[in-house]
């Protein structure tokens, strides 16, 4: 059974239509890439995933579960929400780190929020939170920042950031994890250690939604890929379909730009 | 300068005591204003749209005219206008007046401050958070509020620093701060006249408590100097 499934996704802000009619599903374990140019309704798709925009219309479904129906009018209470998030993950483009926490502040702290709502939080105080402290401990040794846990984020390189912003995500254990653009932001000798770190990831079959400038890393490590323009999904398929001989004419015009690189 | 080591006394005495009434109206405008001017700028964020669109129209003019001018009508108009006195008489009533038109016109200027601050944390921020699973108050108690309170802390330092000058407008209205203290031995008062001398003293005043009040605030910035 498809772990996600996005049907009839629609958005508009104000007159102009964004997401019109976005459909597709993709597996446990895949890495789904989307593609295409700035203003294609990439971004607005993942925020849709993740509850940051409220879809006009369709439906989301994780594990068959509805998280989202464009019908059901009770939709939209902020507790309901704040569960069905849970779900996704997102890695920003501009990394938004709490810059009053450590690093490993910045990946505990969601999680020490959450735990405080267990029944049994006040008796297990102590255990959940050394508990917690050491997933995040591990994950950011996963990452290649054993020694900067205790750094905040002003003293951080682009790159360091990002990457203790994938460990706080995965602290919360999203079924699917969403990638804005996650290397947009840095200097290109920095990409190189971010695109490692979710190799890695993909490799272990953590299941991604990516969205990307970055063809050569999106044909190297997705299972699936899809072209977006003017909000629409042109082209879907795997990488070599896709990026390796697309037979829609807008993406190879679009794929033409990148072919210098 | 036997005469002056005579005078001395007397005038620090009242010096002393104009600034201790200087002092109560800072501190009344401060508990007064804080709160007042995050209500204020809560206000003029507000999505509904006549309350935001009021809220602004007030902090235009209280900002926009003399504290002086507020100061007279606040103390005046009662009493001139509506035959409703309702300051009452003497110095406990020119306290009153001026403590309330203090608290107004300082309410609108820290509001614009907190606006500032509050509207300066990026969106990212309350996104990351909500992206987390965070409720709402999580995010503005355990995410948003010390970056405010970060942006906030240096333009506050400012106005805080003119109020303490500002303070001495009260004298429009005859309050008894410490400038009309030292005026006072200008034009007679405990056996002394014709000097200027206690003016200058004022000033000293003000230079210590001033520089008290840098002090203070410069070590919270620092305290908050942790993170960007």
């Amino acid at each position: 059974m498809a772990i996600l499934e996005a049907e009839h996704i629609r958005k508009s802000f104000g007159r102009t239509e964004v997401l019109k009619d976005i459909s597709f599903s993709m597996e446990k374990g895949q890495a789904l890439s989307i593609i295409g140019s700035s203003g294609s309704g990439k971004t607005t798709l993942l925020r849709c995933l993740n509850f940051l925009e409220r879809p006009d219309g369709g439906q989301i479904r994780v594990n068959g579960e509805v998280l989202f129906d464009g019908a059901d009018k009770n939709y939209g209470k902020e507790k309901l929400i704040r569960k069905k998030r849970l779900h996704f993950g997102l890695v920003f483009q501009s990394f938004n780190l709490f810059p009053q926490y450590t690093a490993l502040e910045n990946v505990t702290l969601a999680r020490e929020l959450l735990a405080r709502e267990l029944p049994d939080y006040k008796k297990r105080k102590r255990e959940l939170r050394e508990e917690i402290r050491a997933q995040g401990e591990e994950l950011l040794k996963q990452m290649g920042l054993a020694d900067r846990m205790e750094n905040y984020p002003h003293q951080l390189s682009g790159g360091q950031c990002q990457r203790v912003a994938i460990a706080r995500t995965l602290a919360l254990e999203p079924d699917i994890l969403c990638f804005d653009e996650p290397t947009s932001a840095l200097d290109p000798e920095l990409t190189g250690e971010v695109l490692r770190v979710m190799r890695e990831l993909a490799q272990r079959d953590m299941t991604m939604i990516i969205v990307t400038h970055e063809m050569a890393f999106a044909r190297d490590v997705s299972d699936q890929v899809i072209f977006m323009d003017e909000g629409c999904i042109v082209e879907q398929g795997t990488p070599d379909q896709v990026i390796g001989s697309p037979r829609e004419e807008r993406t190879r015009q679009f794929l033409s730009r990148f072919s210098g690189q | 300068m036997e005469l002056f080591w005579e005078q001395l006394p007397v005038v620090l005495n009242a010096l002393n005591s104009g600034f201790i009434q200087t002092l109560k109206l800072f501190f009344v405008t401060l508990i007064g204003a804080l709160p007042l001017g995050l209500l204020i700028a809560f206000g003029s964020m507000s999505r509904f749209k006549p309350l935001s669109w009021l809220t602004r129209f007030i902090v235009w003019i209280i900002r926009g005219t003399p504290l002086m001018i507020q100061l007279l009508i606040v103390y005046y108009f009662p009493g001139l206008v509506l035959d409703n006195p309702i300051w009452g008489g003497g110095e406990a009533g020119r306290f009153l007046a001026a403590s309330v038109a203090f608290i107004i016109n300082y309410a609108c200027y820290f509001s614009e401050i907190y606006r500032g601050g509050i509207q300066g944390v990026p969106v990212g921020q309350e996104e990351a958070g909500l992206v987390l699973g965070m409720k709402k108050s999580q995010i503005f108690f355990k995410v948003k509020l010390i970056q405010m309170v970060k942006r906030i802390v240096p333009p506050m330092s400012n106005e805080i620093i003119t109020l303490v000058k500002d303070t001495s407008l009260s004298r429009i209205i005859a309050f008894q701060e410490i400038i009309f203290a030292g005026q006072s031995f200008m034009t007679g008062s405990r056996g002394i006249r014709g000097v200027i001398w206690p003016l200058f003293f004022t000033a000293f005043y003000y230079l210590i408590w001033n520089g008290a009040v840098t002090l203070l605030l410069g070590k919270l910035e620092k305290k908050l100097d942790y993170f960007r």
